[in-house]
């Protein structure tokens, strides 16, 4: 108790003095986790479009296979990573080990199925609504594509959330394919790693409560920047 | 709404931080990284060198395997055996030693296994093996742990055949300590990372001072021949830093709670 | 303009898991005017509808317009008994059809604003379609296949569950697109709709076509005891 007491003060100064290496890691937290969700969301959302529209042989093996793939162990990803992406492995001569961009693309395949898999169920629901209408109008796949995707904009930024809360929250894949180097690689999540290793449980559990507050303000910011768009009732 | 959003996002995601003229990444061990010497090294390495060392905390083992696949430039660990074998099979070009500091034996302050009154790193493992009191091996392969099991047969015991007490958790420098508090275990550790351990409990230092605990560092550049992208001209300017006179001052002058950790040794070449 | 027309169906039929919704179907239409698909609940007339659209698969026969099929298929539109609206605006609604079709934005919002004006909907063009009542929503739903000027138009029991005046607003708006030369086929178990609209009468019972004819003959002398008991109001089984 005394630990979680101390954590929530130092969490608090660590904050209110704008702690500079705090304020560094934050970022870098920031930074990966979006451009992760970034890409993972170009991918995942026209996937799940497509799964949605196109009726093809091993369509309900795809959607059975990433709703498997939500639950993948991200020390895997991170391992398989590794491996990829090792001096010694295929794409070594990328150089891509122990960079940030290794921990997005580790990120990407975490979440990629997530979103695919939660984008699914609504554009699913919203193309049985629209599917008579679209069929009717003889609009293109590509053209059912982008209205789904548009018209379901607001489920899909739960999708997205989902997603950028799983990558935010991640320590096992960026650890291995990051390397917690500091000033380079290291985030919150493995900054808290390392400090609960280094048996500082109160900076630990400062860097924790710092990374769930992060976390809830994403969230709120951009659910209150897509209220103010217009006062629709979904 | 929407466009604006992705517009801010991709800004986020392409910026990026400045950096030095010079990056090198180098394998370091936990319990090097654990004692703190690292945060006074290396901005004194940036001003000197212009040169950003990026280093990959790893247990020794793990560190021996960076470089092997030459995803790393250097390496700094404490494991003789394994590092002499690292440059015989062609991974490293040499094997340079630079300092050292001491392992200590940890257990909890009541000490029912007598480790206190112990004459030697023997005497303290056989009298924690005839008590059965609680173990915690770092289990990890690392040099900590090799260490540990080199001793265990000094002691003419093999640490295969132990009972319950003795629990090998697999984990770094750190995670084993907690463990080790949190079942007010016997635990070996180098002096550095229990200096700097925030989570104490009820342990403290029991046995420290035999020769045979002393832990020698030594800096391996990986081998360019092996691996061609590797920045061996940075690793040689690194090592040629690391034997300096500044980089001994440092090295010596660095206490933590007024106790000197590490002894610079490194020999002019 | 009904370059689409005369359409010939031969022995035309849709199943749907081995159970025949409607046919075999054999009529020729001419596309004159408003086509009015009678029957009781359950006679195939809203299944005819969707196998001649289009929107429900041919299992047996032909259906042949004037001009190859998927030019025909271009020149319609369907409204639904339910009306399908998108989760957009009332203009975007509006708007769509004739951004799919490659219209610039700032000409399809144009149109689309005359066209809410046409059926009334010119005061919420911001609000969202789904939170129209009913007979708003029926509407623009018939605005919205009405903008891009198809040459036929489906309507499948577009007044079923509307009041009075919103149904005479749509009858309206029906009456102005023939008067623009659309040809228009609409389905309804509504008498005095048919009435009230139509130039030719299909009356369907048992997924069949019963009788087809011009609508003055259908209600004046009809030639089937069935359509007949139809037409007094009696139950046709």
């Amino acid at each position: 108790m005394v630990d979680l007491w101390s954590g929530l003060v130092q969490a608090f100064w660590l904050v209110v003095t704008f702690n500079s290496e705090l304020v560094e890691i934050a970022l870098r937290s920031l930074r990966v986790s979006f451009t992760a969700l970034l890409v993972a969301s170009l991918i995942a959302m026209p996937l799940a479009a497509i799964l949605a529209v196109k009726r093809f042989r091993w369509r309900r093996v795809v959607i059975a296979v990433l709703n498997a793939l939500m639950g993948l162990p991200p020390v895997v990803v991170g391992l398989v990573v590794y491996v990829l992406l090792s001096r010694s492995g295929p794409l070594g001569v990328l150089g891509l080990l122990f960079t940030p961009t290794a921990m997005v693309i580790a990120q990407v395949i975490i979440i990629v199925p997530l979103i695919a898999s939660i984008a699914h169920q609504s554009l699913r629901d919203l193309w049985q609504e629209y599917h008579d209408l679209l069929i009717s109008m003889n609009v293109t796949q590509m053209q059912k594509v982008t209205t789904l995707l548009w018209d379901a904009r607001r489920a899909l930024l739960t999708a997205a959330l989902a997603g950028f809360g799983r990558a935010i929250g991640e320590v096992g894949a960026i650890m291995i394919v990051g390397g917690n180097i500091d000033h380079a690689t290291r985030v919150l999540t493995t900054a808290i790693a390392l400090e609960t290793g280094k048996g500082d449980f109160a900076l630990a559990l400062a860097l924790g409560f710092v990374l769930i507050a992060l976390a809830i303000s994403v969230s709120l910011a951009i659910h209150w920047l897509s209220r103010t768009e217009r006062e629709g009732s979904w | 709404m929407i466009r604006k959003l992705s517009v801010a996002l991709c800004a986020l995601a392409i910026g990026t931080a400045a950096q030095a003229a010079d990056v090198m990444k180098m394998a370091v061990t936990t319990s090097f990284h654990n004692s703190g010497l690292a945060e006074v090294l290396l901005p004194e390495i940036l001003t000197d060198l212009d040169l950003e060392v990026q280093l990959l905390v790893v247990g020794t083992g793990q560190a021996l395997k960076l470089g092997e696949a030459g995803d790393v430039d250097a390496i700094l660990v404490h494991s003789r055996a394994a590092e002499e074998a690292f440059v015989e099979q062609g991974f490293g070009t040499h094997r340079r030693e630079i300092m050292y500091n001491d392992f200590v034996f940890i257990g909890p302050e009541a000490d029912p296994a007598g480790v206190k009154a112990a004459e030697s790193a023997v005497d303290s493992l056989q009298k924690i093996a005839t008590a059965e009191a609680n173990f915690v091996s770092r289990g990890d392969d690392s040099g900590t742990h090799k260490m540990e099991l080199s001793l265990w047969s000094k002691a003419g015991l093999d640490a295969g055949t132990f009972g319950d007490w003795y629990n090998a958790v697999g984990a770094g420098m750190g995670a084993a300590l907690n463990t080790a508090a949190g079942l007010d275990a016997y635990i070996l550790s180098d002096r550095a990372s229990w200096l700097n351990f925030g989570n104490k409990a009820d342990l403290g230092l029991l046995y420290s001072g035999d020769p045979v605990l002393f832990n020698q560092y030594a800096f391996l550049p990986v081998n360019p021949e092996k691996h061609g992208h590797v920045r061996n001209d940075l690793a040689m300017k690194l090592e040629d830093w690391l034997t300096s006179d500044k980089a001994k001052g440092l090295i010596d002058g660095y206490t933590i709670g007024g106790e000197t950790l590490f002894v610079f040794n490194a020999e002019p070449m | 303009m009904s370059a689409l027309f005369p359409v010939v169906l031969d022995s035309a039929e849709t199943a749907r898991r081995g159970q025949v919704l409607a046919g075999p179907v054999n009529l020729t239409l001419d596309g004159q005017g408003i086509c009015v698909v009678l029957g009781p609940n359950g006679a195939g007339k809203t299944s005819l509808l969707r196998l001649m659209h289009g929107a429900a698969r041919l299992t047996a026969g032909s259906i042949r317009w004037s001009c190859p099929t998927p030019q025909a298929r271009r020149a319609q539109a369907f409204v639904f008994q339910r009306p399908v609206m998108l989760r957009r605006t009332v203009l975007e609604n509006l708007a769509y059809p004739l951004r799919i079709r490659g219209v610039r934005r700032r000409e399809a919002m144009q149109r689309a604003a005359d066209w809410a004006g046409r059926v009334g909907l010119g005061g919420m063009l911001d609000r969202q379609a789904p939170v129209l009542s009913g007979g708003e929503q029926q509407k623009l739903a018939l605005a919205r296949a009405l903008i891009a000027e198809p040459a036929l138009l489906f309507l499948d029991e577009p007044c079923a569950s509307l009041d009075g005046r919103a149904m005479r607003e749509i009858e309206e708006i029906l009456l102005a697109a023939r008067a623009a030369g659309t040809s228009l086929i609409l389905s309804t178990h509504d008498m005095g709709q048919a009435r009230r609209l139509a130039d030719e009468v299909v009356f369907m019972l048992h997924g069949k076509v019963h009788e087809a004819g011009p609508a003055h003959d259908f209600f004046n002398q009809t030639a089937t005891p069935e359509a007949r008991a139809f037409l007094h109001g009696d139950i046709v089984e």
